[in-house]
């Protein structure tokens, strides 16, 4: 009777929960990557199109909302997303290191088998991968948000920004590479967060939703290094 | 067949363990891994050694008694058998075989390859069941339970509680055995009264025995000798989730 | 008897209720004293073992409110062996319309024990047996189904009417599962204290009654004494004996002979159930048998080669050249004979020479016939799950190559004595489940054995043990130091510092493995009395030895399995004399039991009723003297006495 209070107040920080609550971060965030892939896009319709596109964020909703408000409640709830996604995700670590001592799937002396029976690359990935890219969108806000790091030189027009960081190889490599953990986290964790909320119902669901996740995958990867590539090769430039 | 084994050895819960090399010969390949196990011991005994020590019971693969971790897969290589159902066929003359104990912190080892399970029960404790005091029970056809809701309990039923998915798990997580009871029971009429209170008080006790959150990895459904499928995490974090927000508690 | 055993009081009082059959266990029920619910709280019971039996009596028990602290050797109560059951539980629910009822199962049960059982007990299991599917549908065991939501039932071992409930081939298991779970239900809410990996080395009896146990933790090695107001006794058979055995490799006498060495009577010890369909013993290092079910016969033909020594391999043996022994012998019934009496045949023609395998130790079991006529996929879908395992211990396909099969020991219909109220000789010493002899007679039906341990644990045992518990508590002042209680506890430890101090030069499988060789070929499916004397010398010389040049490793504080199997054999070896014992006074062929004096001109088993139509319990008399044996005369006013024919 004093036990199920007990258990609620518990139950709301089980690691099933925290799941629940990376998961909402993390569908949040390929919402968000969506969305971002869209306005990238746009460089292809040159610049006047995509700086354009870059002040109408800004003023969506006005005068309803300030200026920028809009942009800014969705800024917040990103942030708010984010930081639930990689709190959840500390916990968890914490606890499943504490539950293998420490050694996670490695805690076996036996180095047969290392890889398990059947985990794919992509699972072997999420920490690891989630810190790279943690680490990659503080780099890239620098870069093409807040404009304070500006290889190939800073401009007003977003455009320029982008064309210009762009058209140098190691920013593309850069890009690139964190894209390459981003797909791997997404591979999984588009899976993952769907099955983290209940909705892997059976053998057939848990097939459609990793295509899902595969297809899902693709086509922010691809969306998201065509703008790039074509900069640094020249098809799209100032 | 001639055989490596290299098998942990700790003599108690509190004292160090360490790989220990042992070769046994004249192996069949008929001879079950736990019967070429009886052979080794057989042997050590005689030669005034200490035998190995490691849980086994039924020897059909129903029990769940039985908990090696052989090269580095909770059960072995074959899928949906257990240790004991594992046969020396499967290995080839002159192989190292590397046995070692189920890991996972609420799997302290107490000896050799012997681990306490005890935390799989006090889950179920919590709240793995039905309330159905004996007497009280209605006549059995007075619900009629849909035969696929059934079948989807079965499923989940067939689960033997050995804790392979916990010492496959990268996360060291019971989800799929807690899944699988959660499944079971929230899959017929009868579970339907205290779903929400179960969800929550076996997930509370699952995670205060210490045992990790799910990953969505698969580990242990592939390792699982009962064939429970991954969908039934799923479950579990769908009745949990949908009992979080909900008022006071049914079983109160 | 030559001085094997001597003749002691016939036992009258089985506190039989007497009256009309239909009403004795309401009569009982009524006349039980009660005990308070505000007192059942101070009433500990002790149970032994969490198999199906002790599971529900504890939860049971424990919902009514008596504090219970429940032991078993396995290190979760979930493991029991009641868990193998395959094939299904029997009730009389009559779901089918097919005329089943209360009275027939009864019939059945009895007719099926070669009329070997207590017409009252085995009544009352008919009665309760509907109750036992009803809790167990309430608890979520998943029994299958019909499309309509409604439960589904089989035809099992041969009867006519169709009163199986079935959870695919795991009906133990899932019936288990929903004991256990109501078990861990009562742990959670106090009332139950549950001690896995714990072993019963010894019964406290004080004053005449049981009060309490001597257990040693397996993982400490310390020895326990528990006190109670009562003790029940849920350890299961003793199948074991003969070593290779369908029993898991735990599976132990030494609950049961401990409380038979302390005064409680040991019924029928020589009735013990062979399966025809488990597969065959694959070398020296067997460890244990598996069984295959029985439905298995109902599609499956039964043959060996016609002529002795013929090795080829089976596909090239020709239809003229093979021998369907069952279908030739037994027309009617082919190869859905009786359990015992498909085992006896796969006997004989292996002893013959006919059998096959390694060793000549196997019959074949052929589904090419069934396969032509019913198609693959039928097949598949009938048996598909059995083919599978059969293949994976065989590493043969038995869609392509006939199934070996041998019998192979399964289910013990003896056990201690009890009467109706399951209470032993030893007062508050109450005995269920396999454990006891009480309702299967001299042969247990399929599907019987759940029933039983099901009825014992949810319904009877709780109907029963509350007037004892109302009228004979625990006296006050008395605890672990009470002399009983020390003197218990001391020969415990005595027994296992003997056992450690032999340090000879053979390992206790190896004296195991051949006591259950002497018992498998002397009281096996044949006895006769030259074996039977034979088999007594060859175990007694066996049990000197064992005393004399056990290896037992390691020491008593310790997790130490060579220390258990080492108390567990050394009970087999007095028990296997007993049974031996035991066949040899039953002059008659009855149930599972075959005498092979005792036959008809045709061969076939011969019960004799006048002389043996009672129950053997034999009292303990002290080591090395002869058991005494009390009859427990069965007397059949219900049901009409026939011979079995299967012709």
């Amino acid at each position: 009777m004093m036990a199920v209070t007990a258990a609620r107040r518990r139950a709301t920080g089980s690691s099933t929960a925290l799941h629940g609550l990376m998961a909402v971060g993390g569908i949040i965030m390929v919402l968000f990557l969506v969305a971002h892939m869209y306005g990238n896009l746009k460089v292809f319709s040159g610049q006047a199109a995509f700086d354009g596109y870059s002040a109408y964020l800004r003023t969506i909703l006005e005068p309803l909302l300030p200026y920028a408000g809009a942009l800014w409640i969705l800024r917040v709830i990103l942030l708010l997303s984010v930081g639930a996604h990689i709190l959840a995700a500390f916990v968890l670590w914490h606890r499943a290191r504490a539950a293998t001592g420490g050694r996670g799937g490695y805690r076996y002396l036996s180095t047969a088998n290392r890889r398990g029976v059947q985990r794919s690359y992509a699972s072997f990935t999420m920490r690891w991968g989630g810190i790279t890219i943690a680490l990659f969108v503080i780099y890239h806000l620098l870069h093409l948000t807040v404009n304070v790091i500006a290889p190939g030189g800073a401009s007003e027009s977003p455009y320029t920004r982008m064309v210009n960081g762009f058209s140098i190889w190691w920013v593309v490599l850069s890009y690139a590479v964190a894209l390459a953990a981003l797909g791997l986290h997404l591979r999984h964790g588009i899976f993952s967060a769907l099955a983290s909320l209940g909705a892997n119902t059976s053998t057939t669901t848990r097939r459609r939703y990793n295509q899902a996740a595969v297809l899902v995958t693709a086509v922010l990867l691809i969306g998201f290094l065509v703008p790039p590539l074509c900069i640094l090769a020249g098809w799209v430039g100032p | 067949m001639k055989i490596t084994l290299r098998i942990w050895r700790q003599p108690d819960r509190d004292a160090a363990g360490a790989m220990a090399t042992y070769e046994v010969d004249g192996i069949s390949p008929d001879m079950s891994f736990l019967e070429m196990l009886d052979v080794l011991n057989e042997e050590l005994a005689l030669a005034g050694g200490d035998p190995v020590a490691f849980d086994h019971d039924c020897r059909e693969g129903i029990c769940g008694m039985c908990s090696l971790v052989i090269n580095g897969l909770a059960h072995g290589p074959e899928a949906l058998t257990t240790a004991c159902q594992l046969y020396m066929r499967h290995f080839t003359d002159g192989q190292v075989i590397d046995v070692e104990p189920w890991r996972a912190t609420p799997f302290p080892v107490l000896k050799d390859l012997v681990v306490d399970r005890g935390a799989l029960d006090r889950i179920v404790a919590a709240g793995g069941y039905i309330s159905a005091p004996t007497g009280a029970a209605p006549e059995a056809h007075s619900v009629p339970v849909p035969r696929k809701d059934a079948e989807r309990a079965f499923d989940a039923a067939a689960c033997i509680g050995c804790g392979a998915c916990v010492a496959a798990c990268p996360n060291g997580s019971a989800s799929l055995f807690l899944g699988a009871k959660i499944t079971h029971l929230g899959a017929l009429p009868q579970g339907q009264p205290e779903r929400d209170a179960r969800a929550l008080a076996m997930v509370e006790q699952h995670d205060a025995e210490g045992f990790g959150g799910c990953s969505q990895i698969g580990e242990c459904t592939a390792v699982c000798p009962a064939g429970i499928p991954l969908d039934m995490i799923s479950q579990l974090n769908h009745d949990v989730l949908a009992a979080l927000p909900r008022g006071k508690d049914q079983r109160g | 008897m030559n001085g094997y055993y001597a003749g002691g009081d016939p036992l009258v009082d089985t506190k039989d209720p007497g009256g009309p059959l239909t009403e004795r266990w309401d009569k009982r029920r009524f006349e039980a004293k009660l005990v308070n619910p505000a007192n059942r709280r101070k009433r500990t019971v002790i149970i032994i073992g969490t198999g199906l039996a002790g599971g529900s009596a504890a939860a049971t028990l424990g919902e009514a409110g008596y504090q219970l602290k429940v032991f078993c050797y396995q290190d979760s109560a979930r493991r029991a062996h009641s868990i193998a059951a395959q094939g299904g539980i029997n009730a009389a629910k009559d779901y089918r319309n097919d005329g089943d009822s209360v009275q027939r199962l009864f019939y059945d049960t009895v007719k099926g024990g070669d009329y070997r059982s207590r017409e009252s007990n085995v009544y009352r299991l008919a009665q309760v047996s509907a109750a036992i599917i009803d809790q167990a549908v309430a608890q979520g065991v998943p029994f299958a189904r019909e499309y309509g939501g409604l439960l589904d039932t089989r035809s099992f071992g041969g009867v006519q009417v169709s009163r199986t409930f079935y959870a695919r081939g795991q009906t133990g298991q899932q019936l288990l599962l929903g004991a256990y779970q109501a078990l861990e239900r009562q742990v959670a809410a106090g009332t139950v204290e549950l001690n896995t990996r714990h072993e019963m080395l010894e019964l406290i009896v004080i004053d005449g009654k049981a009060r309490g146990v001597v257990v040693r933790d397996m993982v400490t090695g310390a020895f326990e004494t528990h006190l109670a107001d009562a003790v029940v006794l849920a350890s299961g058979g003793y199948g074991n004996a003969y070593h290779l055995s369908t029993n898991a490799m735990g599976c132990n006498v030494s609950a049961t002979w401990r409380a038979h060495r302390k005064g409680a009577y040991f019924a029928n010890p020589c009735y013990t159930q062979i399966h025809p369909t488990c597969i065959p013993v694959s070398g020296e290092h067997q460890s244990k048998l598996t069984l295959m079910s029985e439905s298995l016969r109902n599609d499956g033909r039964i043959w060996v080669p016609a002529v002795a020594g013929d090795t080829r391999d089976p596909a090239l043996i020709p239809e003229a050249e093979r021998d369907y022994y069952l279908e030739r012998t037994y027309p009617a019934f082919g190869n859905l004979v009786p359990r015992d009496v498909a085992s006896r045949a796969a006997k004989q023609q292996c002893d013959a020479g006919r059998g096959v395998g390694p060793g000549g130790l196997g019959v074949y079991l052929d589904f090419k016939d069934a396969i032509k006529r019913l198609g693959r996929e039928t097949i598949e879908e009938k048996y598909g799950n059995l083919f599978d395992m059969y293949a994976k211990i065989t590493d043969e396909d038995p869609y392509s190559t006939p199934m070996r099969i041998y019998p192979a020991i399964h289910y013990t219909m003896g056990g201690l004595w009890v009467d109706y109220d399951l209470e032993s000789t030893v007062p508050g010493l109450f005995v269920i489940g396999e454990a006891n002899f009480s309702d299967h007679g001299a042969n247990r039906l399929g599907a019987s054995a759940l029933m039983q341990g099901l009825a014992d644990g949810y319904f009877v045992l709780p109907g029963t043990i509350g007037d004892y518990l109302a009228t004979n508590p625990l006296p006050a002042g008395i605890d672990a130091t009470h002399p009983a209680v020390l003197e218990a506890e001391a020969a415990v430890r005595e027994r296992t510092a003997r056992l450690l101090a032999v340090n000879g030069s053979r390992t206790v499988d190896s004296f195991h493995r051949e006591l259950g060789s002497i018992l498998w070929e002397y009281c096996g499916m044949e006895r006769n009395e030259e074996g039977l004397t034979k088999a007594i010398g060859l175990i007694r010389e066996l049990r000197e030895a064992f005393w004399a040049d056990v290896k037992v490793t390691g020491v008593n504080e310790e997790l130490n399995q060579s220390l258990e199997r080492a108390g567990r054999v050394a009970d087999f070896f007095e028990l296997a004399e007993l049974m031996c014992i035991d066949a040899l006074h039953r002059r008659e062929s009855c149930g599972a039991h075959f005498r092979t004096e005792s036959r008809t001109p045709e061969g076939e088993a011969l019960r004799i009723d006048e002389e043996y139509s009672h129950v053997a319990a034999w009292e303990f008399a002290g080591d090395g003297a002869p058991p005494i044996l009390h009859r427990e005369h069965l007397g059949f006013e219900h049901i009409k006495v026939q011979a079995r024919s299967y012709k």
